[in-house]
């Protein structure tokens, strides 16, 4: 079931009536329930990818805790141990609680790895008829953000940092909540969980929020991201010279923006609705200046899912720490920053081969890890420039970085659309060598896919998109400022959005829908 | 109740006023050259009292003059047609029109058949259009639910379309951008655009030259056809209706031999009357050089009236369609159909006359 289908309305219609109606500890099963029915409307077949997880994550979950739940009453029942017999009491304990959680880690992700690998070009050589039916599965729906959230719980409970859920079906809701289900945000089990489960009074400004949030999201996703769609797919196969590449990126960078963020604007709306809020997942990422502040803006969830689980596991290994010993006394300051670089490029090794299993995606990686890298080398040399030119509180120069890291990530970005990475650099290569301006004048631009009417409600919309992030960024939550207003003003600026996503959005018959880019991963 | 809660009732029933009168107005209003679509919506006006019902596509509505048929025998008709209406959507209009009216006898054209699935009628996009102007204008029941599932493309299906026949705004959603003058004044009704179903052409086109198709692989009519033609024979036995079919005589496209003879077969097999007006041309007085419009895809009012006349001899002598004539309410109501018909066929003369 998609977001963007009636079906999805009506459902999410009857869950929040009976959510609010019915008994207040009938709360959390019903979700669970409407969850389960939830995914079991995309694909049944998928669901057993998703029963795996789950029980799987459970039992570790379980026999890590009762593990560490018998060593605390062990050590408790026997306070004559000595020392080193304690030590050894909870190096054995690890050691078991380790070997839980490595065959949960391995059998999941060796499922993620299985679905990424067989399954994903397997639907796409289904389709032309030389694949067996099981393998034109394609990869289950939303599986990496379950399995991510479910995995990064077992090792905050293998690490003691989080509670074990033993109620099964509790664990189960915190595993297939829907509105995260399909594409995030990644939540923690600390930031998350008991708002889960924890009976919710009806809220009419809550409500009234997240239903204003959600028709935000379809704004984005409909109007502006899908209106985009041809666009991008005609310029990705058109060659139109360097500013045909240019407009690429662009027309990209607006669609996943809006397809990304409307979809996660939609699961948080929905989810404040029935009063569980859930984390941000992103912060006008095209604000940021440079780019660490771009990727602690941009999915949020995913990155601090890489930063906890893999990059600080590496960065403060054995032998990372040996490695920055040696590269120290060799290389001083530099080599003190060493073991942080090599963490720096395994996480976004892992990030790029996430995103997907071609050479473009892990050129993507490589890239943000070399901007990244490269930035922090030269940040003593910018230090001198601003030392010199004093630009740096000048409200232009502001707008200028912002401009520069939005291209920026606009080129890294458009990695994704080139499976053969020769293509990319080619069109880098066309900006210089053949930039063919007169496509922007002769009338080219009307033969991609959109008309000129397209192009006039597409700017309409980008304005008002700027104008709220704006907003947002300078002065706080526009449904804040709007909740002060006549109640009359709210309403039909909210009606005015309503009728935009209704007969602006682009939907239905006749035109070729895409599900959210993010379902896929 | 709180201020804040009545507020918002009055918001919520404003909004959903302004998203019914955005919808009246993007629907299409299927006049000028699409006035076809319109046809569904109006049987409701004629429906009631009619001891025949004629059931099909084009071949009906546009070769079956009602009026004819009142004037020379007396015989009260509608047609429940629609553009390239399938067999499964016949069966259901006729299905609805029996909520209505419980006529003599069902006329069913059976061209149709040829159509087993939305798949094989056609471009999903085209078989989509068609779609809509035969259910968009039907009344809710479960028989228009039913026709709607019946009908639905594979696209549309894979795309939960359904809801898009109960909320057309979900469909016709971009029309804002086309909006004509017609949009604004037919916004709550418009003149009928028929005679009891029957669309008058005045245009003649002659044929010119004989039409060919190449010939068929297989000339089996599908299974999912005789599925509801099978339906449409149960509903009219349950009924007690007699069930008559036809073929009306127009060229293309051709209806082949191999065809005619399995509905021969099926017809004799049911006790049905099946006439296939092709192999009558003569004796119905058809002038190909005056009586079509299209070069023979269709009749024009002179041809239906032709073939109305031949076949409600038909209705009268073989059938045992009464005369009503002689029922004082009811020729003052037909007296008003056949003026407004006579005024129309004069106006629509004249046009022809006065634009060579």
């Amino acid at each position: 079931m998609s977001f963007i289908s009636f079906p999805f309305v009506l459902f999410f219609a009857v869950l929040s009536a009976a959510y609010f109606l019915l008994p207040r500890r009938c709360q959390w099963p019903l979700l669970l329930v409407f969850s389960v029915v939830f995914y079991l409307a995309a694909d049944a077949r998928y669901a057993v990818f998703l029963l795996v997880t789950v029980v799987s994550a459970y039992i570790a979950v379980c026999r890590m805790d009762s593990r560490l739940k018998d060593q605390e009453r062990h050590l408790a029942e026997n306070k004559s141990l000595t020392r080193e017999e304690k030590k050894s009491f909870r190096a054995g304990v690890k050691r078991r609680n380790r070997i839980t959680l490595t065959v949960c880690l391995v059998l999941n992700f060796s499922m993620l790895f299985f679905c990424k690998v067989l399954l994903l070009p397997g639907a796409a050589a289904a389709a032309k008829g030389t694949c067996l039916s099981f393998l034109s599965l394609g990869l289950p729906l939303g599986m990496s953000f379950y399995l991510f959230q479910s995995m990064g719980y077992c090792i905050d409970v293998y690490r003691g940092k989080a509670k074990a859920q033993r109620n099964f079906f509790r664990f189960a809701l915190f595993t297939t909540y829907f509105p995260y289900l399909i594409q995030g945000p990644i939540n923690s089990y600390a930031q998350l969980g008991e708002n889960l489960w924890k009976p919710h009074d009806f809220d009419g400004k809550q409500w009234s929020f997240g239903l204003q949030r959600m028709l935000w999201g379809y704004f984005k996703k409909l109007v502006i991201a899908d209106r985009i769609a041809p666009m991008v797919a005609a310029l990705r196969i058109t060659e139109l010279g360097g500013t045909g590449f240019f407009l690429l990126t662009l027309s990209y960078a607006l669609r996943i923006y809006g397809d990304f963020t409307g979809g996660i604007d939609i699961t948080i709306g929905m989810s404040q609705c029935l009063g569980i809020p859930l984390r941000e997942n992103f912060l006008r990422p095209y604000f940021s200046k440079n780019i660490a502040e771009y990727w602690r803006r941009w999915h949020i969830s995913l990155g601090e899912w890489m930063k906890d689980y893999i990059f600080y596991p590496i960065s403060v290994s054995a032998p990372m720490l040996r490695l920055s010993k040696a590269a120290r006394a060799r290389f001083g300051n530099f080599g003190k920053r060493l073991p942080v670089y090599v963490a720096s490029v395994a996480t976004w090794l892992v990030t790029g081969i996430w995103h997907g299993l071609t050479p473009n995606f892990i050129l993507w990686g490589m890239l943000n890890c070399l901007f990244i890298v490269g930035s922090e080398e030269l940040s003593p040399l910018y230090e001198r420039f601003h030392g010199r030119f004093h630009w740096k509180d000048k409200a232009w120069y502001g707008w200028f970085e912002i401009l520069r890291m939005f291209l920026l990530m606009n080129f890294i970005r458009a990695c994704d659309l080139f499976p053969r990475v020769g293509d990319y650099f080619a069109g880098l290569a066309r900006m210089v060598l053949h930039p063919n301006f007169a496509i922007l004048t002769d009338g080219t631009l009307l033969t991609l896919g959109l008309t000129a009417l397209d192009f006039g409600i597409l700017a309409v919309g980008i304005v008002l998109l700027f104008a709220v992030s704006l907003y947002q960024e300078k002065r706080g939550s526009v449904r804040e400022m709007l909740w002060g207003k006549n109640p009359w003003v709210r309403y039909s600026l909210l009606f005015i959005l309503l009728l935009a996503v209704l007969l602006l959005g682009k939907y239905g018959t006749g035109y070729n829908a895409s599900s959210f880019i993010y379902n896929q991963f | 109740m709180k201020k804040w809660n009545v507020s918002l009732c009055a918001a919520l029933l404003l909004g959903l006023a302004a998203l019914i009168f955005v919808q009246a107005l993007v629907i299409p209003k299927y006049t000028g050259v699409s006035r076809d679509g319109s046809l569904t919506a109006e049987y409701y006006d004629f429906a009631g009292g009619n001891d025949v019902l004629f059931v099909g596509d084009c071949e009906v509505y546009e070769n079956f003059s009602p009026i004819t048929l009142w004037e020379n025998y007396g015989i009260t008709s509608a047609i429940r047609g629609s553009p390239q209406q399938m067999i499964w959507q016949s069966y259901y209009l006729l299905e609805d029109a029996l909520r209505y009216e419980t006529p003599k006898a069902v006329v069913f054209n059976v061209l149709s058949m040829k159509y087993d699935t939305p798949k094989s009628a056609g471009p999903a996009s085209r078989r989509e259009a068609y779609n809509r102007m035969t259910l968009d204008g039907m009344r809710w029941s479960p028989s228009k639910v039913s026709a709607i599932r019946a009908s639905m493309t594979e696209e549309e299906k894979d795309r939960n379309a359904f809801w898009s026949y109960v909320f057309p705004l979900l469909r016709y959603h971009e029309r804002w951008s086309e909006l004509e003058q017609e949009d604004f004044q037919y916004l709550f009704g418009k003149e009928p655009v028929s005679h009891n179903g029957y669309l008058m052409q005045v245009g003649v086109k002659p044929v010119t030259a004989e039409h060919v198709e190449p010939p068929l692989a297989d000339y089996t009519l599908g299974e999912n056809s005789w599925y509801y033609l099978n339906k449409m024979e149960a509903l009219c036995r349950e009924k007690e209706i007699q069930l008559i079919l036809v073929k009306a005589p127009t060229l293309y496209p051709i209806w082949w031999d191999q065809w005619d003879a399995q509905v021969e077969a099926y017809a004799e097999e049911k006790g049905l009357k099946y006439f296939n007006f092709l192999d009558v041309q003569a004796e119905v007085g058809i002038d190909w050089e005056a009586d079509t419009y299209d070069t023979g895809l269709h009749l024009n009012v002179y041809g239906a009236e032709k073939l109305s006349d031949y076949f409600g001899g038909i209705l009268s002598r073989d059938c045992g369609l009464p005369d009503r004539r002689s029922d004082p309410a009811l020729s003052s109501l037909w007296a008003e159909k056949s003026q407004r018909y006579s005024d129309e066929k004069q106006a629509l003369e004249a046009e022809r006359d006065a634009n060579g």
